[in-house]
């Protein structure tokens, strides 16, 4: 089947009352950044590994829960640093799977600007979305899954 | 309270989303329909089309996807003498949300950096 790709790009801004190196080191400590990227030691995560440093991977793998469209299924997202600037900036390049369907490869850049006593963080993803507006395949793949729990539930 | 606002705007959609869900299910209740589901999701396909391995009438076809229909499982458009049927993307599929989706999670992450912030400075101050 054919693939499509779109493309999009956002922007977050946050303020935060700390100081960027603060903010920074929520990113780099392994520690720190799996409480809040992959929600803490939570059921649904199940395994955060990271190598901060240019080159170097961070790989998360969360379980779908029930009520989402895709109960059980893997969901991966893997990084790869590309610009490290302590303090300052952080550029990395990610993708998101689901189970073995790769659904986006993103460039993400976290600018960290020091304002009075606090940090304003500016995050901007431009992404690869390889579903077109048409979105065939996760929509093939997202009935397939529902049709088949819907008889699954049937049958028992 | 932003937290609030998120949780109300939840429940409205939940509600919504009960109710297509009731649709949803008693379409899908019956093993013809959830046929005519599973092959359009291959592709979209005409009534005749469809019809043909299913041994009924088209007007029983036409039936069937009458209540996919109004369930917004199945979308029919008729160009000339024929019509086509194709599965709906329910908005899920749109490029847009994808982008949706992804800002929501990274704006959750945020969220929740805020308060490990938040944590360590009161921990410090301790």
């Amino acid at each position: 089947m054919a693939r499509t790709v779109s493309h999009g790009t956002f922007v977050i801004e946050r303020t935060y009352p700390a100081a960027p190196e603060r903010i920074f080191a929520a990113f780099s400590d392994a520690t720190k950044k799996r409480k809040w990227f992959a929600g803490g030691d939570g059921p649904d995560t199940e395994s955060h590994t990271l190598d901060f440093r240019v080159g170097g991977i961070e790989r998360t793998v969360r379980r779908m829960g029930d009520g989402t469209p895709f109960p059980g299924a893997a969901l991966i997202n893997e990084s790869v640093y590309q610009d490290i600037q302590p303090g300052k900036r952080i550029v990395f390049a990610y993708t998101m799977s689901l189970n073995e369907y790769r659904i986006s490869a993103s460039l993400a850049t976290v600018e960290l600007l020091a304002e009075g006593q606090g940090t304003k963080m500016v995050f901007t993803d431009q992404g690869a979305y390889f579903e077109g507006s048409d979105g065939v395949e996760r929509r093939e793949h997202g009935w397939k899954t529902i049709l088949q729990s819907l008889d699954q539930e049937l049958a028992a | 309270m932003r937290g609030n606002t998120r949780h109300a705007g939840f429940a409205t959609r939940a509600a919504q989303r009960g109710a297509a869900i009731d649709r949803i299910f008693h379409a899908l209740g019956d093993p013809t329909r959830r046929a005519i589901v599973e092959r359009l999701s291959e592709r979209p396909l005409s009534v005749s089309q469809l019809a043909l391995p299913l041994q009924m009438t088209l007007a029983a076809v036409v039936q069937h996807l009458e209540i996919l229909e109004r369930s917004g499982l199945v979308r029919t458009e008729k160009v000339g003498r024929v019509r086509t049927c194709r599965v709906e993307s329910g908005g899920l599929s749109a490029a847009e949300s994808w982008i949706r989706e992804r800002r929501a999670m990274w704006e959750r992450h945020f969220d929740r950096l805020g308060e490990l912030l938040a944590e360590e400075e009161k921990g410090a101050k301790r």
